[in-house]
């Protein structure tokens, strides 16, 4: 067989899947509605996880790390220490706030300015204010740091506020796994819909596969046009699902730009990437063809032609 | 062309249809297989196009030894032989192109050609011009013609029939057996499983009587032994 001929013959396939796509469209949209739905669930989970990430990241990099010096610290040393932080390669900025100045800006705002004046002496420590890197944002790295900057004589207590952001993390974790399991599960779903689609389809046209093994089909021959129905609707319920994924985005996206701009934050919705459309295509592409293949290997064999 | 040596059938559920059968028939030959009903006839041309494997002894059809053919080569052989079926077998939701196409389809005839050779098959058997008509529209014996037609479109060396002429009126069944005559005449090798004796005994071809699952009388030529050649 030459090779336009094979390619010829797919295309028959092909346009045959489609026509009987076609044919029967309710039936055939409600298909495609279930797969859809069933692959986007696990889409829409994957983005909510991608976007709860890229909303905290935002607040990881804000983590700053406050040094209370002890009250009998000199400034000198205190500006020698903040010149020493300054060199670790995690930290990004320190900022030195002196005892008088933190003083002075205390008097300002707080309003107990008269109560301050009955100080004899100034009872504030120097303070750093240290922000680490954004290479440095890891739990793990802030946590050193804190380890290292306690270590040293002068320091009184450090402050670092990231069991929040611990928790977050860990509870994303959790939606990961959670998001692993339902594509999983869904995936198998999908599987179970188009081969069952199929079955239909194969035993519709049962005395169509008989006469056609009669006049020598071949099993690759019978098969073909049914692998061509279960990717159609595997790469159909694929883009459909797309198409319900992006609708969400634009339906969520000015909510969640008020509430992020509420929290002070920059943060808007991102829809799929242009990797997750793949991977969304190319699962449909997958599910549809193995279901298919699985279902019409199964069932084909069954029908051989009794004269 | 076919050579059966000793074959014996024995279906799942414990019917003997043949208990050993021998026959040769040759190239371009025209061979009517008769006997009662349930004598085996069908069983016969079932064994020759692989419907059914015989449960003893050997057949050579065209060369091949059928017990040595593995499952995955049967569409090719199949496409060696035409078969016509009493009850027509045609896809009764196409139109009559398409069924009578459906050989040269599977076995990738490019379009143009297919187009050719199926008003070619349609012409022989007097249907041309009712490509587009579904089978249902048409009478049993223009039926009948549209399952000869597909048998014969891939030009196969080798036609098979069962009971071809059985729904049919004598005068239909007359005209689809000189039908076929006009196959053996450019060559074809043609067997017809038949319970019309007086249509046999007008046409007057070569006769495999089938009874109680073996041959009666002329079953052809010494026999060369399928046994003795492997």
């Amino acid at each position: 067989m030459s090779l336009s001929g094979h390619g010829a013959r797919h295309a028959q396939a092909f346009f045959g899947a489609l026509g009987r796509l076609a044919r029967h469209p309710f039936a055939s949209a409600l298909t495609l509605l279930v797969i859809a739905v069933a692959l986007a669930l696990p889409a829409s989970l994957s983005l909510f996880v991608d976007n709860a990430q890229l909303a905290v990241g935002g607040f990881v990099n804000s983590v700053d790390l406050t040094v209370y010096l002890k009250t009998d610290v000199p400034l000198a040393k205190a500006e020698q220490l903040a010149r020493s932080a300054r060199e670790r390669s995690e930290v990004a900025e320190v900022t030195l706030i002196p005892a008088d100045q933190a003083l002075e800006e205390f008097r300002k705002y707080s309003g107990f300015g008269a109560a301050l004046e009955a100080l004899k002496s100034n009872p504030l420590p120097h303070v750093l204010h240290i922000r680490p890197r954004v290479s440095a944002e890891s739990a793990a790295t802030l946590q050193s740091l804190e380890h290292y900057l306690s270590a040293w004589p002068e320091v009184d207590t450090v402050q670092m506020d990231t069991e929040w952001v611990n928790r977050l993390n860990a509870i994303l974790d959790v939606l990961q796994r959670l998001l692993a399991m339902a594509a999983l599960l869904l995936g198998l779903g999908v599987l179970a819909i188009i081969g069952n689609t199929i079955r239909l389809e194969i035993l519709n046209r049962r005395a169509e596969i008989e006469v056609t093994k009669l006049v020598g089909g071949s099993n690759a021959f019978v098969r073909r046009p049914f692998l061509y129905s279960g990717l159609l609707y595997g790469v159909g319920g694929a883009l459909l699902a797309w198409a319900i994924v992006a609708a969400a985005v634009v339906v969520l996206g000015q909510p969640v730009a008020t509430l992020s701009r509420l929290y002070g934050s920059q943060f808007r919705l991102q829809g799929l990437s242009q990797q997750d459309i793949e991977i969304l295509l190319g699962a449909g592409v997958v599910l549809g063809w193995l279901g298919a293949w699985v279902s019409a290997s199964r069932h084909l064999r069954a029908i051989e032609p009794r004269a | 062309m076919i050579v059966f040596d000793r074959v014996a059938k024995r279906y799942p559920n414990g019917r003997e249809a043949l208990s050993s059968v021998s026959f040769n028939i040759h190239n371009g030959e025209m061979v009517f297989l008769t006997g009662r009903s349930g004598a085996g006839k069908s069983t016969v041309l079932k064994l020759i196009a692989l419907l059914e494997r015989p449960s003893r002894g050997g057949i050579l059809v065209a060369g091949k030894n059928t017990s040595t053919l593995a499952a995955r080569h049967i569409p090719a052989f199949r496409r060696n032989i035409g078969m016509v079926f009493q009850d027509h077998k045609l896809l009764i939701d196409r139109p009559v192109f398409d069924n009578v196409a459906l050989p040269l389809v599977v076995a990738g005839v490019a379009l143009k050609e297919t187009d050719k050779r199926v008003r070619a098959a349609l012409d022989q058997v007097g249907l041309l011009g009712k490509e587009r008509m579904l089978p249902t529209e048409l009478s049993v014996g223009e039926q009948q013609r549209v399952g000869i037609a597909r048998a014969v479109v891939s030009k196969p060396p080798l036609l098979i029939a069962d009971e071809p002429t059985g729904n049919l009126d004598p005068d239909l069944a007359l005209e689809v057996m000189r039908l076929f005559r006009r196959f053996q005449d450019v060559g074809v090798t043609v067997v017809v499983a038949t319970h019309d004796i007086h249509l046999v005994r007008e046409f007057g071809q070569r006769e495999i009587v089938l009874d109680n699952g073996q041959v009666q009388g002329d079953a052809g030529d010494a026999l060369p032994s399928l046994m003795a050649t492997r």
